[in-house]
């Protein structure tokens, strides 16, 4: 019988601007989550952001810069995940409509975008994960972000990983599509339509019964965490991974209390 | 109309301050949402409908001239006529000179988007002639002195409460003590205030919905019947349409009209459909003597071709704002102009130059629900983007902004001196924080702050702490 060395995918962590700066962890459940899915994970240094506040303010000649960047670190990989809807549509939608009618980029970038995908769906939609192991006793409620939902068609996969962690409870947000009004830069440029919009979420998240908001952003967590916290609500925020990961030892996102 | 898109910060402020206005936006909120779902629901078909209906738009905007020519030579045979007009001064000019061949002092006007687009009541009211809004919500906002704050419905913005009080002081001749907490007794007394007024009205002008080149009819579609009245019982009927609005044929307007009133109300069809090709022929029991039709370009065939190109196919059924967060926040006064929510970013701008109407496409968090369910599959938050970008090139955003913009991809193009920014930023921002996990206040982040606490970062970035791991990790293998 011969013995056939089986290599694994080699995934390339796209970390996020945000993981990196405001919530690490994120990143670590994200590499143990997809090392459990039978892959090797490398984090490339040459990493930074996906370019999105460029991006979305109109200046598309920086984005092109920071997206060639982005490319280059990361086209050698099987896959490229990252823990964020609003960034891995970024990778996988916008990128190609940058490089349009460049023959140099065109391929490069189609091969690149086809090959990107958001962690959550990663995991069960391309690696069919269906043994979680990790346990949280709560009733948590879920947001489903934007970008993910209307994007990438997120919405089905995080409800059904979440339905493997033992003694978690899932509580419905109702709107659950809606905006929470982070929107990147709009939340400081239009702070008080910002305000308003988050503030019907988390009067919804309130009146769910949870006692933990879950989101696969962090963009949107630190905005509903920031007005839950501020409206001095006890309901706490944590990234989707984390509780995945079985890594809720850290202070939720905006501290406990 | 006054242009107040500039001051749309301001506008959205007041709009938020106004207790009367956030409970009439609360039913924007829910009402259309659930009916749109139902009937999408019902019929299987429906997104094969839009990518359909998509087409033929899109057919048509690449053959636009070969349309409305056939279209006007369809109305000349019908024995109407067809005024080409470039500019909204060109539109107002031409119904003036109708009005005035016959003499008119009263004319009544179904619901129009583009009537309120060239600002037509003020310019009538200039020249002496009285009109007379025959649609409800057109009515009470005429009453009121109002603009439509919606473009299907355009006093959602208002009441019950509000609406009442207004028929007190203004139909005083009617007995103080009538009943009229029911929405019905409102419309039903409006039906009978404005039933004489059809018999004084010597031009009725409503909007359309379509023009069919095949036919050279014009569709219009209500809920109330009055567009029919309105067109049907004056002297003159004057049809005023954009140049979009043009479909080649009949059974083209049927399949976008099934998408048109499920996308609105979610109502399988409106309560009105109405076809009018040309005046009255001998024989006919009704209609009018003449029949013209403006034909209104105002800024559109200079976005055929464009990055914009694809906003022409919008057929005004209000869904893209029906399902805005924004426009659930501020309604539709605080756009400033007279389209708001969605489509109203995209096409003020076109229409009134991206200097007056910048804020608009910049309003917005991306989220994608509008052209999630817009039903001509209109790509309305690429264009806001493409409107961004037009503003970046001619440098149009605020200094700040651009600066800061700058500064920021000046470090995110440059990964090295962006890892050693973060790091020695990021550790002492925690720090910070003192152990508490978030921020009030912080120098610089007021936009956040005012509203919310800014979650403080965990303390070392992800990447130095993904090195001191490595370097363990090499420490014990050694
Ligand atoms: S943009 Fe689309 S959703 Fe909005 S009014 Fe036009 S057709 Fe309807």
């Amino acid at each position: 019988m011969t013995q056939q060395k089986v290599t694994k995918p080699r995934v390339g962590l796209f970390v996020t601007c945000l993981v990196d700066l405001f919530r690490p962890v994120v990143g670590f459940a994200a590499v143990k989550l997809i090392e459990d899915s039978g892959c090797t994970v490398d984090i490339p240094m040459a990493q930074t952001c996906c370019g999105q506040p460029a991006y979305n303010s109109g200046d598309r000649k920086d984005t092109r810069a920071i997206a060639q960047n982005t490319i280059e670190a990361f086209e050698e990989y099987d896959y490229i995940v990252a823990p964020s809807g609003s960034c891995a549509g970024m990778l996988k939608k916008h990128y190609p409509g940058l490089f349009k009618g460049d023959p140099a980029w065109e391929p490069r970038v189609a091969a690149f975008s086809a090959k990107v995908h958001e962690l959550v769906s990663f995991l069960a939609d391309v690696r069919g994960v269906s043994d979680i192991d990790a346990r949280l006793d709560g009733t948590v409620t879920y947001h489903d972000s934007c970008s993910g939902l209307r994007e990438l068609g997120i919405r089905a996969q995080p409800r059904a990983l979440l339905g493997q962690v033992d003694g978690l409870t899932l509580r419905e947000l109702p709107d659950s599509d809606v905006c929470c009004g982070f929107g990147g830069t709009f939340c400081v440029k239009y702070s008080d339509i910002s305000n308003a919009i988050v503030s019907e979420k988390t009067s919804k998240i309130e009146a769910s019964g949870a006692d933990l908001l879950l989101a696969g952003d962090l963009g949107c967590l630190m905005n509903m965490a920031g007005k839950l916290k501020r409206q001095g609500s006890s309901v706490e925020t944590r990234h989707v991974a984390e509780v995945l990961a079985g890594m809720t030892d850290q202070p939720p996102i905006g501290g406990r209390g | 109309m006054q242009i107040t898109s500039p001051e749309f910060k301001s506008n959205s402020r007041a709009a938020l301050a106004d207790a009367q206005l956030q409970k009439a936006l609360s039913n924007v909120r829910s009402g259309f949402i659930d009916k749109r779902l139902k009937a999408v629901a019902d019929l299987p078909e429906f997104e094969r409908l839009r990518d359909s209906a998509k087409a033929i738009k899109d057919h048509v905007l690449s053959n636009l001239d070969l349309y409305l020519e056939a279209y006007e030579g369809k109305v000349l045979a019908a024995g109407g006529k067809v005024h080409w007009c470039q500019t909204a001064e060109d539109a107002r000019q031409a119904i003036l000179a109708i009005c005035r061949s016959v003499d008119a002092r009263v004319v009544t006007k179904g619901k129009s988007m583009i009537t309120e687009e060239i600002a037509l009541n003020e310019f009538f009211e200039k020249n002496g002639i009285a009109p007379v809004e025959t649609d409800l919500g057109e009515y009470i906002i005429q009453l009121r002195g109002e603009h439509p704050s919606h473009i299907i419905a355009p006093a959602v913005h208002l009441n019950k409460e509000q609406v009442e009080e207004d028929f007190r002081r203004v139909h005083d001749h009617l007995a103080p003590g009538r009943d009229l907490t029911e929405p019905e007794a409102l419309l039903n007394e409006a039906r009978r205030v404005l039933r004489s007024r059809y018999f004084e009205a010597d031009v009725g002008i409503t909007g359309a919905n379509f023009l069919v080149a095949e036919t050279g009819s014009s569709i219009i579609v209500t809920n109330e019947g009055n567009g029919d009245l309105t067109q049907i019982l004056p002297k003159v009927h004057i049809v005023v349409a954009s140049i979009e609005k043009v479909v080649p044929t009949l059974d083209d307007a049927a399949q976008i009209l099934r998408l048109l009133a499920r996308s609105a109300t979610g109502q399988d069809m409106s309560v009105y459909t109405t076809v009018s090709t040309g005046p009255r022929r001998p024989g006919d029991p009704d209609g009018p003597e003449e029949y013209h039709v403006i034909l209104l370009d105002n800024g559109r065939s200079a976005m055929l071709g464009t990055e914009f190109q694809d906003m022409l196919r919008c057929i005004r059924c209000g869904a893209c704002m029906n399902h805005c967060p924004v426009y659930h926040a501020v309604g539709g006064h605080a756009y400033g102009w007279v389209y708001p929510g969605p489509m109203g970013a995209v096409l003020t701008p076109s229409l009134i130059g991206v200097d007056k109407g910048g804020h608009l496409p910049n309003a917005s968090t991306f989220c994608g629900r509008c052209e999630s369910v817009c039903p001509m599959r209109i790509p309305l938050p690429k264009m806001m983007r493409h409107w961004r970008e037009r503003e970046f090139e001619r440098g149009l955003n605020p200094a700040v902004a651009r600066y800061g913009l700058k500064t920021w991809a000046f470090f995110a193009k440059r990964p090295r001196l962006y890892r050693f920014a973060a790091a020695m930023g990021i550790p002492a921002l925690g720090m910070f924080s003192f152990g508490k996990g978030r921020f009030s206040w912080l120098p610089f982040a007021g936009g956040w702050t005012r509203h919310r606490e800014l979650p403080a970062p965990e303390g070392r970035t992800f990447m130095q702490q993904l090195r001191e791991r490595d370097a363990v990790m090499k420490q014990a293998a050694r």
